[in-house]
């Protein structure tokens, strides 16, 4: 089917291209490369509000209600005499959790590198749909649009935590966030599930439709599995996500009682009766959990590849590279329970749940025993992307590990929701997809922007945040093992939890140099899109088809014919060829042998 | 004027690390600026792997050896000791796993550091180290899941037994309340509807028509008798919050519209608690901490803070308005003599609505 359609693909003939206008080729552009680079700009937008928010809570956290300009400067009236009000800070934690997971981590991500490789990567002329494509791109920019201009409502935006359980998230009177704040993150989040879903369909498509000729599944590269896969995740459980956003938004504009019931708040018995807030877990859960792998496993896709290309070497272990991606999506959709082993729901579903969250770890081992052994007696290239890449095989190890505390019903109870947790997540999905993304953007950076970025900078940008992750996250553990809850204000409520001051200063130190360092990536990114040093054709000696493509961009990828495959994509360092790499497009030689993957 | 001096500092390292890449950018001139990573490059970020992972040893021991003293305490409940037990055993794997597989990661990566003309390995598959690392981790999953249900069965399960004390946990924004079941053992029927009979005297919204509520007794201070199972039924009346005991190992959410439970058996009285040395030096070193912080209070003419005395916590931990951070409860622990004389001493339902 693939090679058919491929063929038909092939005999249009691209060599006359529409004239195309300003608006057709930067704004509303249906060309995969220019959505990819618009997906990035945007990602990255919200990467900076994201982060900068999370630096204004760490200084909260480090120095608890004491006056400083900077909040009045940035909160307004939300900083009475430079000190933030609590349900300020509560709408921080919430506005960062959402745009890091969903804004930078999901679309920033996801869209950026499955637009700019499914077609490139596979060879084909573009996305099955570029008109879906661009819907998709100009409805992720106003949800965007819209979560931003919560920020500006006059109670503040939504403050029930990024998933925003009801009934606080359903009830205006019972945080200011609740109000028109939660109207408007309802809203965003509906349009970005909505645009996720498009991008989705189409990544499907395209990679089961539109494979170049030769370009068998089984001759994929790893980045285009984990996209797929991806995908394939996204299409499952964003819907239920979205039901769970409709229900709310019942619950709380035309009185429902799908989550509420018996409620006594301000002095007054609302009328809800018979819905359950566990209901909302599960169905939040449900995409919830999976949304971690739809953020991780682009990333371990993109790591697969830059790691193989960079130790000169094939990944190790193909197939169970492939079985493990299949193994964590299928997984990822029946573990959703362990985020509610205390909700008040029946204690043998937590046991099953344990059962099948601890199964994770087997794939999860399984990849970076594999990543570990690539490396092993290759010629390591230390370019920045490599460094970020081994970078996430360190925190998805470090991060992923602590796992196996909170995915067991016991122990999650008395670590639950404490900063342990929050230090887990940080590393294992946070951490490690930031670092993900950042691999990808210095390794196709000269295919989206034809210049290469500025390596020492990368070197600079890599090895401070390197260093400041594990400075944040690790001793965040000690804090959340002494029993401190996340998503509070200030510790000082608690004498108990005083000699915990000074890990919190030590920690936002290392945050805000953390901070300091994205701008040196920032700026090596915006300086090298104008003035980097103009790329080669091929520059990291690559295999992948995305490199045969003309440097300069053009309508339909490739001028002519699309090169046809003859092998898989890890033919690095292979016996008997004179260079160190072979692209995929080069045919066996005579009596050569593809390996049996 | 430390916030202002932070900044200053950060803001010269931002500077410092401008600088730095400047110097990078002007110490090359010479070589071609391809951008791709270099021999050198390859070498002194190899050293840098190898110096990374020391790092990452590094701070690992250097947390447990400054901050270890801020971890909670051994358990003070029954099956809080079974559950330390699972957690310690778990730590061993993690460090055991993580100490190995960082190793081989960054000493690969220092190891194998690229050079021109150096070839690597074509090395694609191999089925039996694959299948090794595939069984290690499930023997060592089946231990842990196994081992982790058999606790988990025996934590959840609650037994009604008549000797059980029985106490309602009622969260509300932003406090706590207990209900003790009285001398009948039963919990009178409860909703939100009734908050508001007697006069808002009603405080947990028991109803007047139950004959088992009349002896029950409405505190906002949670004694506990040692040795005795405790069952917790927890409600709330507005939004989620979680009835969070740290020294007990236990958690519990409380859910508008259901009665969620949990039950253990407190071991160690708060009195004990204060002995121990474990306590006593933590209790130490947070005063020293508020002595010193007292310094500066009364230098901007405000009050001492209050010496720290240890009490168990019962906190919120379920994210549930402005004033979650604060949401707190005191928990005493006694002697059953010791609660039986306090517990006579509280005021009946049937005495408040008189």
């Amino acid at each position: 089917m693939s090679t058919a359609a491929a063929q038909v693909h092939e005999e249009e003939d691209h060599g006359h291209h529409h004239k195309e206008t300003f608006i057709t080729k930067y704004i509303f552009s249906q060309d995969h490369k220019m959505i990819s680079k618009q997906y990035l700009i945007t990602g990255l937008f919200m990467g900076i509000i994201g982060i900068a928010m999370s630096l204004l809570f760490r200084l909260q956290l480090a120095w608890p209600e004491q006056p400083m300009g900077i909040m009045q400067v940035l909160l307004g009236k939300w900083a009475p005499d430079g000190v933030m009000d609590p349900n300020v800070y509560l709408a921080l934690v919430t506005i960062h959790g959402t745009i890091m997971v969903f804004f930078v981590l999901t679309a920033g991500l996801s869209g950026t590198f499955s637009n700019l490789l499914i077609p490139l990567q596979i060879g084909a002329r573009d996305m099955a749909s570029g008109l879906l494509n661009m819907i998709s791109y100009w409805l992720f920019f106003l949800s965007s649009i819209i979560m931003l201009a919560s920020l500006f409502v006059e109670a503040g935006p939504a403050a029930a935590g990024w998933t925003i359980y009801p009934p606080l998230s359903a009830l205006p009177q019972a945080q200011p966030g609740s109000g028109l704040g939660m109207t408007l993150w309802l809203v965003s989040m509906a349009i970005f599930i909505a645009s996720s879903l498009l991008g989705s369909l189409n990544y499907i498509v395209t990679v089961l439709n539109l494979r170049t000729k030769g370009m068998t599944m089984s001759r994929l590269p790893l980045t285009i599995w984990a996209f797929f896969i991806t995908a394939v995740i996204g299409v499952v459980s964003f819907p239920v996500l979205l039901s769970a956003a409709l229900l709310l938004i019942m619950d709380r504009s035309f009185g429902t009682s799908f989550f509420l019931s018996d409620i006594f708040i301000q002095g007054e018995v609302l009328h809800y009766q018979g819905g359950s807030p566990v209901l909302y877990e599960h169905l939040f859960w449900f995409l919830g959990h999976p949304e971690v792998y739809i953020v991780l496993l682009p990333a371990l896709g993109i790591t697969s590849e830059i790691i193989a290309t960079n130790s000169r070497k094939p990944i190790f272990g193909y197939r169970a590279m492939v079985a493990s991606i299949l193994a964590i999506a299928f997984l990822s959709t029946i573990v959703w329970g362990h985020h509610m082993f205390i909700s008040g729901m029946n204690p043998f579903l937590g046991s099953v749940f344990t059962f099948t969250t601890l199964l994770i770890a087997i794939p999860s081992a399984v990849k970076a025993f594999n990543y570990i052994t690539t490396l092993w007696k290759g010629n390591l290239q230390l370019n920045p992307a490599m460094l970020f890449s081994i970078g996430l095989v360190s925190t998805f190890i470090s991060g992923g590990l602590t796992g196996i505390i909170l995915g067991d019903s016991t122990l999650d109870i008395n670590v639950h929701d404490t900063y342990f947790v929050v230090a887990h997540f940080h590393l294992v999905m946070g951490i490690s997809a930031l670092y993900g993304l950042f691999a990808g953007v210095y390794h196709w950076f000269p295919k989206m922007f034809k210049r290469m970025m500025n390596k020492n900078l990368g070197y600079v940008h890599f090895w401070v945040t390197a260093i400041c992750a594990y400075g944040v996250f690790f001793p965040m553990h000690f804090i959340g093992m002494a029993g401190l809850p996340r998503r509070y204000y200030t510790n000082t409520a608690f004498p108990y939890f005083d000699d915990l001051a000074n890990i919190n200063v030590v920690i936002t130190v290392f945050a805000l140099i953390a901070g300091a360092a994205q701008l040196v990536f920032l700026y090596n990114f915006i300086h090298s899109i104008f003035y980097g040093k103009p790329t080669e054709q091929n520059p990291w000696r690559s295999n992948t088809l995305e490199w045969t493509a003309p440097i300069e961009h053009i309508h339909g990828n490739w001028e002519g014919k699309i090169p046809e495959v003859h092998r898989w994509a890890y033919d690095y360092s292979k016996p008997g060829h004179e260079e160190d790499f072979v692209p995929q497009h080069i045919p066996l030689k005579e009596g050569e042998e593809e390996l049996q993957h | 004027m430390t916030i202002l001096l932070t900044l200053t500092v950060l803001a010269l390292i931002a500077i410092a690390i401008w600088q730095i890449t400047k110097i990078f950018q002007l110490s090359q001139p010479k070589k071609v600026n391809t951008q791709v990573a270099d021999d050198d490059d390859n070498r002194w970020n190899g050293q840098l792997m190898f110096a990374f992972l020391i790092f990452i040893y590094a701070i690992t021991l250097f947390s447990f050896w400054k901050w270890g003293d801020v971890l909670l305490p051994d358990a003070s409940s029954e099956h809080g000791l079974e559950y330390d037990n699972l957690m310690w055993i778990s730590f061993a794997i993690i460090f055991f796993t993580q100490t190995i597989t960082q190793a081989l990661l960054h000493y690969f990566a220092y190891k194998y550091r690229g050079e021109k003309g150096k070839k690597a390995l074509f090395y694609a598959d191999n089925d039996r180290l694959e299948a090794i690392w595939t069984i290690i981790p499930v023997i060592a999953l089946a231990g842990l899941i196994l081992y982790g249900l058999y606790t988990w069965t025996d934590i959840m399960t609650v037994e009604e037994n008549d000797d059980a004390l029985v106490v309602e946990l009622y969260a509300q924004q932003f406090n706590w309340k207990a209900r003790y079941a009285g001398e009948d053992g039963v919990l009178g029927d409860a909703n939100v509807r009734f908050l508001q009979d007697f006069d808002g005297k009603n405080l947990v919204g028991i109803d007047a028509t139950d004959p088992n509520g009349f002896d029950d007794v409405v505190v906002q201070e949670l004694h506990l008798p040692a040795g005795r199972e405790v069952i917790f039924k927890m409600r709330s009346q507005d939004v989620l919050h979680s009835a969070y005991m740290p020294h007990f190992r236990a958690q519990m959410n409380c859910v508008p519209g259901m009665i969620t439970e949990f039950a253990f058996v407190p071991t160690v009285t708060t009195e004990e608690m204060r002995q121990t040395e474990d306590i006593k030096a933590k209790v130490n070193k947070i005063n020293a901490i508020r002595r010193e912080n007292s310094l500066a209070l009364v230098a901007k003419g405000e009050e001492p803070l209050e010496p720290y005395i240890f009490d168990y916590l019962l906190l919120c931990n379920k994210i549930c308005g402005a004033s979650h951070y604060n949401m707190q409860m005191k928990i005493i622990v006694e002697t059953p003599e010791e609660f039986e004389k306090w517990i006579t001493n509280q005021q009946t339902f049937a005495e408040v609505i008189q």
